[in-house]
């Protein structure tokens, strides 16, 4: 069997030289201020909300999103479309419509920071380790998905090139990629479009065109792969009816709204907008590419296991040399020619990088002030704190090279992420929407429903891998994270009966009911033209939406 | 800064540097098209020339993006609340 490698020559490398010669010239001059024009474009609250919404979906436009969800449709085939239309536009319209008046109106700037404002220690400690332990599972999803690709070019082995991928994210991070973020990612999610639409266009003429593609998947798949519900393979439920279930509830529901209403990665591109509207249509624009955007992932996926034979392997269940992961690999080595190679070479490596830093990052700031600061050594100069940060980075990179070989053992890592996702997101969700809109919560029952929401899903999850129940598919993800929900729901709400709630003047700007009207609403909403207004731009998105899953039910 | 004006964003404008990679991609992958162009690759793609088509899509891209950032300029205002904190709610 025959490693993947992917066949680059010089102006390969050159294209993907270009992009990091960009981003390093940012970086640098971002760091030593040569311009208050990059100022303006670095700093918050100042930007217009078309670069925030790209921001806002290129900073989700990760390793995940394009590897995981290529590999998803080479497997499962259409019913990938799920993530997009119904596992994220919805929350993200609602993280606009409803949420986000009120961050941006409090101006909580991470989600630990509101557990403490809210809840006191108990869930601040909680919520801050599985934090930083999520976040470093996560970077190594990225650092993996990296070094598959310099190993794919290179053909070094899977350590080294695990080694040599943290020392690059390593040198990217400390030459100031990071502090040009939001600028990198509108960058970046143009590269990563020049990559991949020439790809799916590419792969459908070889398969001949729409038609021939739907030929093909239904003489070798069957017609299922090719239509969305009930999605029956994905959830490994076999009922159909049961099958929505899960999936409107456990992915569209906890899983969706508990990552995007929740992720302050995210919801940190609208904050850097110039006004409260700006902000609430930041995901609500965002929403627009996001919809559009599986059909140049999900569909090369399609392709690939048409046209890539290791994958065609993998689907006849025989050996095969790659695994889904690499399906979007395999069609870049078979369909693309040098050149459109470099492009999406710079694409990929640019995509990974940015979640990977901005993963470490974040483990970075949460270690530091949340852990460090709050629990080990207080009262230290400021620099000290950044002294314990830049340690920080260098230990959650090392680390990560260990959790990248947890990532390295699943076939497709889909599956992984979703499961890491009902640990941490699912209880995290529930007990934050408690929180904001129940003024009663109290600061136990905060951290009681985090700790016994992730048990729920813990618990689900070794029942599932000891065989106990047997949902194939991405099915254990959903059910493990619908029981974090509930039960969080439900001791949190046992544990406020019997313990002793806030006053409701400690409570102002963290719970909805106690928040002043202005602070959570635009004074000059009204004199904006429609395409500027938030509501009426969520219903055209919604409309669009429902429309693109009955086309493609 | 406060003897600066309002200003356009200039090279640093965002589009103009979105401009500027893709732009540069697409003249590479049109002489890639022009003169790299073998019976290997052609096979790869199925007959079309890949390079030169994405190439022709990328510099059209790239003229489109400078033109909307030269009609259109960000203006740069030195005096904006770059920090945000000046729309915070005062101390109680």
């Amino acid at each position: 069997m025959e490693a993947l490698r992917l066949d680059a020559s010089f102006v390969d490398y050159l294209l993907v030289a270009a992009y990091f010669g960009v981003v390093m010239l940012i970086g640098f001059a971002a760091r030593r201020r040569v311009s208050d024009s990059l100022d303006f474009f670095l700093s918050g609250r100042s930007l217009p909300a078309w670069v925030t919404g790209l921001a806002f979906i290129s900073a989700n436009l990760g390793a995940v999103e394009i590897i995981g969800m290529s590999a998803n449709g080479a497997q499962y085939g259409m019913s990938t479309m799920h993530y997009f239309w119904i596992g994220a536009v919805p929350a993200m319209l609602f993280l606009g419509v409803v949420m986000m008046p009120f961050y941006y109106g409090s101006k909580v700037r991470s989600v630990p920071e509101f557990m403490r404002r809210r809840f006191g220690t108990g869930a601040h400690l909680v919520n801050a380790l599985s934090f930083a332990l999520a976040q470093v599972l996560i970077a190594g999803i990225n650092l993996f998905l990296l070094a598959t690709i310099v190993n794919a070019l290179l053909g070094w082995p899977l350590w080294i090139s695990l080694v040599v991928a943290a020392a690059v994210v390593l040198s990217y991070i400390t030459l100031g990629g990071l502090s040009a973020a939001i600028y990198n990612e509108v960058l970046q999610f143009f590269v990563i479009v020049a990559a991949l639409l020439p790809l799916t266009l590419i792969g459908l003429h070889r398969v001949g065109g729409i038609g021939g593609l739907i030929d093909e998947v239904t003489a070798t798949d069957g017609p299922e792969q090719l239509s969305s519900w009930p999605a029956t393979d994905l959830s490994g439920f076999q009922s159909p009816v049961w099958s929505t279930i899960g999936i409107v509830f456990g992915l569209g529901f906890v899983l969706s709204f508990g990552y995007w209403t929740t992720n302050f990665v995210e919801v940190q591109r609208a904050m850097a907008t110039k006004s409260m509207s700006a902000a609430r249509s930041t995901p609500i624009i965002g929403s627009f590419p996001k919809m559009f955007v599986p059909f140049i992932v999900v569909i090369p996926g399609l392709i690939a296991g048409i046209l890539v034979p290791e994958i065609q392997q993998l689907k006849a269940g025989q050996p095969s040399g790659l695994s889904y992961n690499e399906a979007l690999l395999g069609l870049v080595r078979d369909v693309l020619p040098n050149g459109l190679l470099g492009v999406a070479i710079a694409g990929l490596l640019a995509a990974f990088m940015a979640g990977m830093a901005a993963n470490i990052s974040a483990f970075n700031t949460v270690f530091s002030y949340d852990l460090w600061q709050t629990y080990v050594i207080k009262d230290r100069p400021d620099s000290y704190y950044l002294a314990v940060g830049r340690w920080a980075t260098v230990g959650a990179t090392v680390v990560a090279i260990g959790t990248a070989l947890i990532a390295a053992g699943y076939q497709n890592l889909m599956d992984y992420l979703q499961t890491l996702f009902g640990f941490f997101n699912a209880p995290l969700f529930a007990t934050f929407i408690l929180g904001m809109f129940w003024k009663r919560m109290t600061a136990t029952a905060g951290w009681a429903g985090l700790v016994s929401g992730t048990l729920a899903a813990i618990t689900v999850f070794v029942l599932s891998e000891a065989g106990v129940f047997d949902l194939p598919g991405q099915g254990a993800a959903f059910v493990a994270a619908g029981a974090a929900f509930v039960v969080d729901i439900l001791v949190s709400v046992a544990v406020t009966m019997v313990t002793q709630p806030k006053p409701a003047h400690e409570l102002v700007s963290l719970v909805y009911s106690e928040t002043p009207k202005e602070q959570r609403t635009d004074p000059e909403a009204h004199r904006l033209p429609w395409y500027q207004s938030p509501t009426k731009l969520a219903s055209i998105s919604l409309v669009m939406v429902i429309g693109l899953n009955l086309i493609f039910r | 800064m406060s003897e600066q004006r309002q200003h356009a964003a200039g090279a640093f404008d965002v589009r103009n540097v979105i401009a500027g990679l893709i732009g540069f991609y697409g003249v590479v992958l049109v002489l890639m098209g022009l003169f790299g162009n073998s019976p290997a690759e052609q096979a790869k793609t199925g007959d079309v020339n890949a390079n030169l088509w994405a190439g022709i899509a990328m510099a059209v891209f790239a003229v489109t993006f400078a033109v909307w950032s030269w009609l259109r300029p960000v203006v740069v205002d030195p005096g904006a609340d770059v920090a945000g904190d000046d729309d915070r709610p005062a101390p109680h």
